[in-house]
């Protein structure tokens, strides 16, 4: 598709691949002498490409591959997860405008692609790379001996030197470091300079365009999706075209042995979208889903919490100015202000307004919820009052259920895939036969496993805990009434408890130790610590992040208080 | 609890294996199965730094779980251990024995056999000399079954015998049998170590075709040489060999001693008592009290009616003759503080009284004398059994009134 020029013989603009890797004209089979030089993206994603088989040509040829770089590879797994996405119900959008635009930029800004450099610069570094014995020419390089032996997926077949004296050149492009062309010289580039493509930044990117869409997916939904298997990440590669062979090296850039953490593949994307040059991003007002309103309401309800704690968020959010567009828009490059994780800051919110209300501190919620439930004894009329207590039971029960399931389900993670993957050709029938033996074995011992069949992945749902009104039991708390926590003065509703504790009077210099505070599970109260383990676990976050936000939030909104107190304090001392 | 939220390989797989863990401890085998499912993709990953590997963990598990699974055939069973045997040659002799054992518990002899056949003919390199004792003891358990082999044979001649018949095959059989199995034992007991079985077949076999000097010879190795960890049961069959040629009563004494020495509590140490009362030295007498009272220190004798008739006898003996009263003093000193409470109760009265009258007679003479006519054991029963008219109650008591003041000196 880049390839715009127009055909000498026929002036046609249809041009094909040869296997020699020229331009040949389709409509008049006009071979030319250009061949690629650039990183031809449509190799892959356009599949209409056609290539002249030469008849004396076998088939065998085929299965040394064919020369790829290590940028094809993870644009195949974008087009993977962003069609995944799609499917998810993601506008199309995204992958065909969006996502392609921020990686093409991406390749060009990390001269990897839709640039002037000639093809032969990667060979010739990789050739400079493995003649330079003298580690001393670029002390921060890592030399390849150095690389093959740490394993980040520890413990991979063969890791050890043993594989790497055995290492030869199959051709001039293609060493059997890799199956890539670049596989070696990717891992070697000094990473402080540009961005180097991982896995998680993948991640990156889709989070990336989701945002830019303002999809109604946050961060910690797009991750749990990822592990659960609806977007593609885990052995993603094994959907890589026969062709591609995949083997040393590759396997350490694109095989994945953990979970995508949040807080990292969170930075690398504004890291990306510094590094792209990205403008301002499309504004986050109050009608969109990653706003502070609307994702409030939805954690208020999968928690099971009262829908009339909604006005008290929103108060909250329009209190410090959290809802405001400039706060919650990212400005790409702008170093000044906090980056926002649009959930974890909605459930900070909510545990906040549950502080404000309930205090939480291990008396007055209980307190509090024994009045409530002498109310509901007596007054069954006009809808049941909130009680602490009774919320607390049917919640707990219900996450201490998923949460033993999801324990066992990380008990019984499956890493591995039908694709077998070896470092060289030379330990690929170890490789395919312990391939085998598991099989067998887990054929076998699946047998014996009786009814219990590895159940399907379980559809995607935007919901991890779900109640219903429909309950006669009275688990469903939506419709239940604050009034037992309220009180009116000078006709506006307050809150009948009239203390506040802060997590901490002083926040920590994040740039330096990480965090705003630091969260330890004895120093607090055991309902607030409950109430920052639900949201962990819907968040699928430590809890610490939480607090974190909570802090933050705290610390606006005391903000006139604290700073009085401060005041006070320094006269004190004078 | 904190709940990480994050998860890699490693972590992942030690969360499975601990899960299997549970369940095996709970005997939930499907639950196991379901999770060892899981766990087998550790087989792709090397985990040479560590102790135990995937490989021996899948092995491990796997045995459990197919030996105990309902579900579970035999043919599946040898089928995953034929699967174990190739994933890691440095185990491979401990696999194939391991596999022998649960086919011997299966009833399965002749596929025992033949494995232990085809493991010994293995060779590898220089792991043949790296599993050099596994190797010892697949041999030693070949020579076993030929043993045992041996035994069927020998069994049949003499049905044929008794018959009239005579068969040679069978004889011929037999000495192949003997030959094999003979070797291989002899190899193993070499070795110091515990080999109970081994030196149990060995010996019968050279009784058998009459070489007791060869025996006798082997079962001193094995009780004496201190390379060979201190094992009761040497001392056991070096005596009953003794025994069995009709030694004297003096190495069959001396072969005890050692025997008490290292089990007090040796279901032996009636015999050993009474060739020692019988005995006309006196130091044997005292032994004999030695060894009868510290075989009672044992819960397990409590009830023994034999052993407290042993005591028994020898206490009315030492009392009657009124000669080395010290004896029992020596004895009793360091027992008195505890014994009555374990064996003098009102309640063991009761019991003993009710449940076996023979013991209750043996113990309540003991009682009477060392704690004296008015302890609760000797006044209950002695009065349970003067009710019942029985004439050797009433005669004990009269024993031990008329020595009442013996208890007097003893307790001093």
């Amino acid at each position: 598709r880049d390839f715009n020029e127009r055909c000498a013989q026929c002036s046609e603009v249809n041009w094909g691949l040869t296997d020699g890797g020229r331009f040949y004209c389709r409509s008049c089979h006009n071979v030319t002498e250009k061949t690629r030089e650039v990183v031809n993206t449509d190799f892959i994603t356009n599949s209409r490409v056609q290539t002249i088989s030469k008849g004396s040509r076998k088939q065998e040829k085929n299965d040394a591959g064919c020369e790829w770089y290590i940028c094809e590879g993870f644009q195949l797994v974008l087009k993977k997860q962003a069609e995944a996405l799609e499917a998810l119900g993601v506008c199309p959008q995204m992958k065909d405008e969006i996502l392609c635009n921020f990686w093409r930029c991406y390749l060009q800004k990390s001269k990897q692609a839709y640039c002037k450099r000639p093809a032969g610069e990667t060979v010739k570094a990789l050739s400079e790379c493995e003649s330079s014995t003298d580690v001393d020419s670029d002390p921060e390089r890592p030399s390849l001996l150095h690389l093959l032996s740490l394993s980040e997926s520890e413990g991979d077949l063969q890791t050890d030197c043993s594989f790497a004296s055995s290492v030869s050149k199959v051709s001039d492009s293609t060493s059997v470091y890799s199956g890539s062309v670049d596989g070696s010289l990717y891992l070697m580039k000094n990473q402080k300079e540009k961005l180097t493509m991982t896995m998680p930044m993948t991640l990156s990117f889709c989070y990336m365009a989701l945002l830019w869409l303002r999809e109604p997916i946050t961060l910690s939904e797009l991750l749990r999706f990822v592990v659960e298997g609806h977007v593609p990440y885990l052995n993603v590669f094994q959907h890589f075209p026969e062709k591609m062979k995949l083997c040393g090296l590759d396997l350490r850039i694109f095989c994945v042995e953990s979970w995508p953490v949040y807080e990292e593949v969170f930075n690398k994307m504004h890291e990306l979208a510094a590094f792209l040059d990205l403008p301002r991003f499309p504004d986050i007002t109050d009608s969109c889903f990653l706003h502070p309103d609307m994702l409030c309401m939805k954690y208020l309800m999968e928690a099971n919490l009262p829908d009339e704690l909604h006005n008290w968020t929103c108060r909250v959010v329009k209190k410090i100015g959290i809802g405001e567009v400039d706060f919650l828009t990212l400005m790409p490059g702008n170093k000044s202000t906090r980056k926002v994780k649009y959930d974890v800051l909605a459930a900070a919110v909510i545990v906040v307004v549950l502080k404000l209300l309930f205090l939480l501190d291990d008396h007055y919620e209980w307190l509090l919820s024994e009045f409530a439930e002498e109310r509901n004894k007596n007054n069954t009329e006009g809808g049941p009052y909130f009680e602490f207590k009774k919320w607390y039971e049917v919640v707990k029960q219900s996450l201490d259920v998923e949460q033993k399931k999801l324990d066992e389900e990380r008990a019984k993670y499956l890493w591995r895939c039908e694709k077998p993957l070896f470092y060289s050709v030379k330990n690929k029938s170890k490789v395919l036969k312990r391939r085998q033996m598991v099989v067998n074995l887990q054929s076998q011992f699946g047998k014996l496993s009786g009814s219990v069949r590895r159940a399907e992945k379980p559809n995607p749902s935007s919901f991890q805990l779900s109640w219903s009104e429909e309950n006669t039991d009275g688990s469903c708390f939506h419709r239940h009434s604050l009034k037992g926590v309220l009180q009116e003065k000078c006709g506006l509703l307050t809150a009948m408890n009239p203390d506040y504790w802060l997590c901490t009077v002083k926040l920590c210099n994040e740039k330096l130790c990480g965090h705003l505070a630091h969260y330890r599970e004895v120093e607090f109260p055991q309902s607030y610590h409950f109430v920052l383990g639900l949201f962990s676990f819907l968040l699928r976050i430590q809890p610490s992040y939480i607090h974190d936000e909570v802090c933050m939030i705290e610390h606006k909104l005391f903000n006139k208080k604290l700073y009085k107190k401060l005041k006070y304090n320094t006269v004190l001392r004078k | 609890s904190s709940h990480e939220h994050k998860l890699n390989f490693r972590q992942s797989k030690e969360a499975c294996l601990s899960y299997i863990q549970d369940a095996l401890l709970q005997k939930q085998w499907k639950r196991a199965a379901e999770f060892l499912t899981c766990y087998v993709e550790s087989l792709e990953k090397d985990y040479s730094r560590e102790q135990i590997g995937p490989s021996e963990m899948i092995w491990r598990i796997g045995t459990e779980i197919l030996w105990h699974h309902s579900q579970s055939s035999m043919k599946e069973f040898n089928c995953f251990m034929e699967q174990m045997k190739t994933l890691g040659v440095k185990r491979y002799l401990k696999v194939c024995l391991e596999h022998v054992f649960h086919l011997l518990c299966n009833g399965q002899i002749d596929e025992a056999y033949q494995n232990l056949s085809l493991a010994e003919s293995w060779r590898f390199g220089e792991q043949t000399a790296i599993q050099d004792k596994e190797m010892k003891l697949i041999e030693a358990y070949r020579g076993l079954l030929d043993y045992y082999s041996w035994s069927k044979q020998k069994n049949i001649l003499l049905e044929h015998s008794e018959d009239g018949f005579s068969d040679l095959a069978v004889e011929q059989e037999m000495h192949s049998y003997f030959r094999k199995a003979a070797v291989s034992l002899k190899e193993i007991i070499k070795i110091p170590g515990v080999w109970d079985i081994f030196v149990k077949c060995y010996v019968d076999l050279l009784e058998f075709y009459g070489d007791h000097n060869e025996a006798r010879q082997v079962l001193n190795e094995y009780a004496y040489n201190s390379k060979f960890p201190a094992n009761p049961n040497a001392h056991v069959y070096l005596y009953q060999f003794l025994k069995r040629q009709g030694e004297s009563k003096k190495s069959l004494i001396s072969a005890l001693k050692i025997l008490h020495d290292i089990v007090p509590s040796h279901e032996l140490m009636i015999d050993f008592n009474t060739m020692l009362q019988k005995s006309k030295k006196r130091k044997k007498h005292l032994l004999g009290l030695e060894v009868i009272f510290a075989a009672l220190d044992y819960a397990g004798w409590k009830e023994n009616a034999k052993a407290w008739s042993c005591l028994a006898r020898q206490v009315k003996q030492i009392v009657t003759s009124e000669k080395h009263l010290d004896w029992i003093k020596q004895e009793w000193n360091s027992r008195k503080d505890w014994w009555p409470a374990f064996h003098f109760s009102r309640f063991l009265a009761k019991r003993n009284w009710q449940e076996n009258e023979s013991l209750s007679y043996e113990k309540a003479l003991v009682a009477g004398i060392l704690l004296g006519k008015d302890c609760k054991y000797f006044k209950y029963v002695s009065h349970q059994g003067c009710k019942a008219q029985l004439k050797r109650f009433r005669m004990l008591k009269k024993f031990v009134n008329r020595h009442n003041p013996v208890y007097l000196r003893i307790s001093g």
